[in-house]
């Protein structure tokens, strides 16, 4: 009998095959089979919903509070919205601590308030010990569409905008957990990302926040939207000695790292210089650097080019099967 | 990313690769390394080396250097029967093990009888640790590895011996390096022109077990670490060994092999365990090649516990051909299922399970097409 595997949330390809083969058809909506973060409604209105599920609930540098409003945040901006209204439905296992709990309606209403959203709507339900986990959070989000991705005008010679360092969230997620005996001093990344959105404004072509899946699996889906390959340059990517050090104990690809407050832009070739130097004046994105560009030269249509720091050429895949289950 | 490591540094491997391709034109004929291990493979393809050996006249072909592969199908059936024929099993193992398909399923598929589950571990420790808290539950732990693990292992059968625990044992598959080089060398199946040795089961065994690659066989071999300048500083030193026409062990390694190993992990190993012709996957049996529990500890050998009576074949499923490639004698790319049916979503032989394998790793790391 067909059961569903862990697989399937990975955010790698797995996941993708899924949703497109299982889900999607099950409705035959065209705003849904877009698959993008968010969906235009009209009106000018974007609309997304995210569940987390993150373990453990509580992890340095935030907690699935911050994360449900963050992760929610993200998928508007990165959609070119500007986010407003969010709702919050809490699955709460019986015998949660009533602290645990207050803490995180502390930090969802902390990480609103920095973001610049409200939350407006609310569902709570509680489920026999052991038929969940401490907590569960959905929040779906409403935005003021202010721009929509254009990937069709993506050319050669335009640049890869990385906002900062790739893979805390996912270190600082093992690390609490205790997985293979790890212990780093390092804090998630989890952060919004709404001071990126005036960039939509200048030129900015196409933003994905860098979540499951990783950079490598983002950008593999961007290069089957254009009809050029990409570069990255493995030595431009700013990595944290943390990340670095434990990626290569564990046999991890930092590529394919889950971040929660970064994200990968496409930018014109004559405005990258402005905006990366806009980018590094927050300090959400003082790490941030040019990691590559949409390919004229080498490389087919549809292939994620990595040049090594020992100077060799390869193609990046999607992730292809589960890495860190439960990372949000 | 990295930009202090000179192992690594771009211009340090073009000026490495340059004199590569300059040692190599005073040689007549082609140069085919086999890098004996899969974590070589791994510097190999993940840095790109691959293409640009090949524009200086180096050709990789990889080894039988994966325990996963090289593990027979009837063993990883034999760990899959423990744990849906019996009752409160719990099979503690390395995670690629899971997904090895067989003739009965994979691990991560099969269905476990009341009581049982296939736990995945990080390290030998966590299935002792699982020994100790589930005192009602039969814990086998499937350990497999080359010298490198093996001493771990060993320590844990030492360990489960000394708190007398009646809840443990270890379906090992725990294979040698040095023999398997030899059954490929006395095939003369691959034309090769040396051998870049493991690093770290090499910090193991030292240099003395590789000498009989030299001395019989006449083939230049080298010891070499797992940076993209390690590699290249190893094929160095085989181009050398070939145009002086004095084949040798040598070690480019020092840093962390030294000429005699570890003789602690050796006498550990020598305590615990004792040589046996064992199955590989492709090679078949090879004359003292593996290693199992000597009689004293034959309480902790899940094959005498359980009474396995495993008779390994070390054939392919149907298509498959894991086996040529751990013999060096088919190139992932060329196999009819790479890429195709074959990938590591859905993989038809171990090669393309492992983090190690040959087929996932050529896979994985492929370059652009030129």
């Amino acid at each position: 009998m067909k059961k569903i595997s862990l697989e399937l949330g990975s955010g790698g390809k797995s996941m993708r095959d899924f949703i497109a083969r299982t889900i999607v058809p099950a409705f035959k909506n065209p705003m849904l089979a877009e698959l993008l973060d968010a969906s235009h409604l009209p009106g000018r209105i974007a609309f997304t919903t995210d569940s987390y599920v993150v373990d453990p609930i509580f992890f340095p540098g935030g907690d699935i509070g911050k994360l449900a409003v963050n992760g929610t945040v993200n998928d508007l901006v990165v959609s070119g919205a500007v986010p407003q209204y969010l709702s919050l439905g809490l699955i709460l296992e019986e015998g949660l601590e009533w602290n645990a709990l207050e803490k995180i309606l502390r930090s969802l209403k902390a990480a609103a308030s920095r973001a610049r959203v409200e939350i407006v709507a609310g569902d709570t339900k509680v489920v026999k010990q052991g038929q969940g986990d401490k907590i569960y959070i959905n929040t779906s989000g409403i935005g003021k569409v202010i721009a929509k991705p254009r990937p069709k005008l993506i050319r050669p010679g335009d640049k890869l905008i990385l906002t900062g360092t790739l893979g805390e969230h996912s270190l600082a997620i093992l690390t609490a957990r205790g997985d293979f005996g790890l212990e780093a001093r390092v804090q998630s990344d989890c952060a919004p990302l709404t001071f990126l959105l005036p960039f939509w404004k200048n030129g900015l072509l196409w933003m994905r926040d860098i979540t499951r899946g990783g950079l490598a699996t983002i950008l593999s889906e961007l290069t089957e939207q254009i009809p050029y390959p990409l570069l990255i340059e493995e030595d431009e990517i700013p990595l944290s000695k943390a990340v670095q050090a434990a990626s290569e104990l564990l046999g991890i690809d930092p590529l394919y790292l889950a971040c929660e407050g970064r994200a990968v832009l496409v930018v014109p070739g004559e405005k990258t210089h402005d905006v990366l130097a806009r980018i590094k004046k927050n300090p959400l994105g003082r790490k941030a650097a040019i990691i590559g560009q949409v390919e004229g030269k080498i490389g087919r249509p549809g292939e994620l080019l990595l040049r090594t720091s020992a100077g060799g050429l390869r193609l990046l895949e999607p992730l292809s099967s589960e890495l860190l289950p439960r990372i949000c | 990313m990295a930009r202090t490591n000179e192992f690594r540094d771009k211009k340090v491997i073009g000026a490495l690769l340059a004199r590569i391709a300059e040692n190599k034109r005073s040689l007549p004929s082609p140069c085919r390394i086999m890098e004996v291990c899969g974590t070589h493979t791994m510097t190999v393809h993940r840095y790109g080396l691959q293409s640009m050996l090949e524009k200086a006249g180096i050709e990789m072909v990889s080894g039988p250097g994966c325990p996963v592969c090289i593990t027979p199908g009837e063993v990883h059936e034999a760990a899959i029967r423990l744990v849906t024929e019996n009752e409160n099993v719990i099979l503690a193992t390395f995670g690629d093990m899971t997904r090895v398909p067989t003739h009965l399923g994979s691990l991560q598929n099969a269905v476990p009888a009341k009581g049982s589950a296939v736990k995945i571990v990080y390290s030998p420790e966590e299935s002792l640790d699982l020994a100790r808290q589930k005192s009602n539950k039969e814990i086998v732990f499937f350990g497999v590895g080359f010298e490198t693990t093996i001493p771990s292992i060993a320590v844990m059968a030492k360990a489960a011996a000394g708190e007398e625990l009646s809840n443990y044992s270890i379906l090992s598959a725990l294979w040698l390096i040095p023999p398997p080089l030899r059954a490929i060398l006395e095939s003369g199946e691959v034309k090769l022109s040396g051998f870049l040795y493991p690093g770290h089961v090499s910090a193991i065994i030292g240099q003395e077990p590789y000498t009989f690659v030299a001395r019989e066989f006449g083939f230049p071999g080298v010891i070499a670490g797992f940076e993209p300048g390690d590699i290249l500083l190893g094929i160095i030193s085989i181009l050398d060994q070939i145009r002086e026409g004095r084949p040798r062990v040598a070690n480019e390694y020092t840093r962390v092999v030294r000429p005699e190993g570890n003789p602690v992990a050796q006498a550990l190993m020598r305590e615990v365990l004792e040589p046996k012709d064992a199955c590989w996957r492709g090679l078949g049996v090879i004359p003292g090649s593996g290693l199992k529990f000597k009689a004293e500890y034959s309480a902790y050998d899940t094959e005498v516990k359980h009474d396995l009576r495993i008779t390994a074949r070390g054939i392919d499923l149907p298509g498959c051909r894991c086996g040529e490639v751990l013999r060096g004698i088919l190139l992932p790319s060329r196999c009819p299922l790479f890429g195709k049916k074959c990938t590591p979503e859905s993989p038809c032989g171990p090669c393309m399970v492992s983090f190690e394998g040959a087929c996932l790793v050529h896979y994985k790391y492929r370059g652009p097409k030129s």
